[in-house]
């Protein structure tokens, strides 16, 4: 395809054409705009981390210089490794693994069964618990949260392992589980009733219609429901720490790198006690070593992140997460 | 006569047949797991949290629970103690009331610069969604003490000479917002999810049929995308207003947290636990105020729906 300039006369309404766009084109000044917005909207979202993962390489001297605001002037990895001792990382990362994979996996797979039960099968009461789920979903997590720590305790499975969290995640009230619910619910409900009623007439049972018709079609809502679950235990904090209990001791029980992230400083100074005292100023906590600490723990989720987006941002398009 | 022919009918919805017994069976089959839990660890404990709330929490070898002087005690004691309330919870349906327009608005020009046709466009989804997976507690503590959290430029005199004529119950909670800028908008990642997803349900054709009729894409924005996502909005603004209610950052939130565990001798569990239905009290009012202003008139549907008629 050649360019050609239109002739002569023709050429102003040519050039506002391309400045202002057309009904099937953009114009240059909309082009320049949205690129524009884009871009920086897309510093604001990078920003923090970027910021984070500069200052996690500065030493000290750095940290004091004005001048060196962004681009340190000798990386250092130091940081890194104070932080990795503090929090006792690769014990830590093993033990969160530990409770947010299974967690998930328990999570997803009764969610999904909540779910196509909700989409597929009419029966009395029906809206009942339709109403109780959704109010599951809007009631502060406060308000309960009192009995159901005496509740755990009366139980006795509060001991730092991982029964409070598969228990839970089994009966379907793990974290945010009203939301991967509702999320199954939607996806199956578009999933055509006939697909599922022409297994049934081939013979195959309700239990084996879901396992071989239903559950494969859901995939794109089963990777979403996977990775939001694994985020939403990765990071929280509050309801972790009920279900570990009291003790909260990662020598003792489990731990995960957001505990511990949250109890840095005490665990920084704990560590490098003697040194804090003999020596008052080299082994100080500061800034940077508290940036390596929040970047070694959200590293394994942006890893996941990155090699998963792919399939995260397309599943996205198809789950269709919000229903009708 | 009338009642015979009906129990011979097949088709008749009030007749249980076989079949239909099968089908709630397996209804109930699917959902046991999360029935029994949710009795458990929703409705028991809400019905105990309740009646804590009614009632003195005495720690005698296991709960034991004594009669107050009237029943409603410790509702009226969240009035009278909490003094900072009022001012805590005004504050708040402030920065409401400012935050909702601006995360519903914004997430929606992103979903659709997302969804338009864009160079890098998986580059940018990338980027976009990033907050959605880092965005939480202690990251988010950690970055705020750190001062990230802030617009550099809003730090310097200018907004404050901006605002300086406005009465400060109003200019303090702006400047607020837009200090808090960024966070707003870490926030809103699964805001941009759920636009982004309605977004792909509109139909293309419907756009190029209204191209055809002369409509810019300005008007085709008002006229397709706004009333079709009208119920997304609605439900955006729900998640919104829960997580912002609900979330660990919210100062009443720390109010009753601290009522609850920081003080437990002298407030107590059932004083937090009145206080926290009294805030669940609060937040239906909101929600139903969003649900109000926000729902779909039906006989505004009927004239949309007609004007999609026109349109084909």
């Amino acid at each position: 395809m050649r360019f050609k300039l239109p002739p002569k006369g023709a050429r102003k309404d040519y050039y506002k054409k391309v400045m202002m766009g057309s009904n099937d084109r953009r114009g240059v000044i909309m082009s320049v705009v949205v690129y524009t917005l884009l871009i920086t909207i897309a510093f604001i979202y990078l920003y923090p981390v970027l910021y984070m993962f500069s200052r996690s390489l500065m030493g000290k001297n750095d940290l004091l210089d004005v001048a060196a605001k962004w681009i340190p002037s000798s990386v250092t990895l130091n940081n890194y490794a104070s932080a990795i001792a503090t929090m006792d990382y690769w014990n830590s990362l093993l033990k969160n693994l530990a409770i947010a994979l299974t967690s998930t996996l328990c999570q997803v797979f009764v969610c999904s069964l909540v779910g196509y039960g909700f989409a597929r099968y009419n029966f009395p009461g029906k809206m009942l618990w339709m109403v109780i789920l959704i109010l599951s979903f809007l009631l502060p997590a406060q308000t309960i949260a009192v009995p159901n720590f005496l509740l755990f305790n009366s139980m006795n499975i509060v001991d730092g392992t991982l029964k409070p969290f598969l228990i839970t995640a089994i009966l379907g009230q793990g974290f945010k589980s009203c939301l991967c619910i509702l999320i199954f619910y939607n996806f199956h409900r578009q999933v055509p009733q006939s697909l599922i009623e022409a297994a049934e007439i081939d013979g195959a049972g309700h239990i084996k219609a879901y396992f071989q018709i239903a559950v494969p079609l859901s995939a794109a809502a089963i990777v979403v429901v996977t990775l939001f679950s694994f985020v939403w235990y990765w990071n929280e904090v509050d309801l972790v720490r009920t279900y570990l209990g009291s003790t909260n001791d990662r020598n003792v029980g489990l731990t995960t790198l957001m505990l511990e992230l949250n109890k840095f400083e005490d665990s920084y100074n704990a560590v490098y006690a003697t040194h804090a005292q003999s020596t008052t100023s080299t082994n100080r906590l500061n800034d940077a070593i508290k940036m390596a600490g929040t970047m070694l723990s959200i590293a394994p989720m942006l890893l996941m992140y990155f090699f998963l987006q792919k399939q995260f941002v397309e599943s996205v398009d198809k789950a269709g997460i919000t229903g009708e | 006569m009338a009642t015979k022919k009906r129990e011979k009918n097949p088709h008749d919805k009030r007749r249980i047949t076989k079949r239909k017994l099968r089908e709630w069976f397996y209804g109930y089959l699917f959902l046991s797991p999360w029935i029994i839990g949710v009795c458990i660890f929703f409705v028991y404990s809400m019905v105990t949290s309740l009646n804590y709330s009614v009632h003195k929490i005495v720690f005698d070898g296991g709960v034991q629970t004594q009669p107050l002087e009237f029943w409603y005690k410790n509702y009226v004691d969240v009035f009278t103690l909490e003094t900072d309330l009022p001012t805590t919870l005004g504050s708040f349906t402030i920065s409401l009331v400012l935050q909702l327009p601006i995360i519903i608005s914004f997430s929606l020009i992103i979903a659709m610069l997302l969804n338009g046709s864009i160079r890098c466009r998986s580059m940018f989804r990338m980027i976009f969604f990033l907050p959605v997976i880092i965005a939480t507690g202690p990251v988010m503590n950690m970055l705020t003490a750190q001062g990230v959290a802030t617009v550099p430029m809003m730090s310097d005199g200018s907004l404050a000479a901006l605002l300086g004529g406005l009465p400060s119950f109003l200019s303090e909670p702006i400047t607020e917002l837009f200090n808090s800028l960024i966070l707003i908008l870490w926030n809103s990642g699964i805001q941009i999810l759920i636009f982004l997803s309605g977004l792909q349900k509109v139909s293309n054709t419907m756009y190029e049929a209204a191209k055809i009729d002369g409509a810019n894409g300005w008007e085709s924005f008002w006229k397709i995308t706004l009333p079709i996502l009208k119920p997304i909005i609605l439900l955006n603004s729900v998640y919104t207003v829960v997580t912002l209610a609900t979330g660990g950052t919210n100062e009443i939130i720390e109010l009753i947290y601290s009522a609850t565990y920081l003080t437990p001798w002298t407030k107590g569990y059932s004083y937090g636990m009145a206080f926290s239905w009294i805030y669940t009290a609060i937040i239906a009012v909101i929600l139903v105020v969003v649900f109000l202003l926000l729902k779909e008139k039906s006989d505004k549907h009927v004239v949309y729906e007609k004007r999609l008629v026109k349109l084909h």
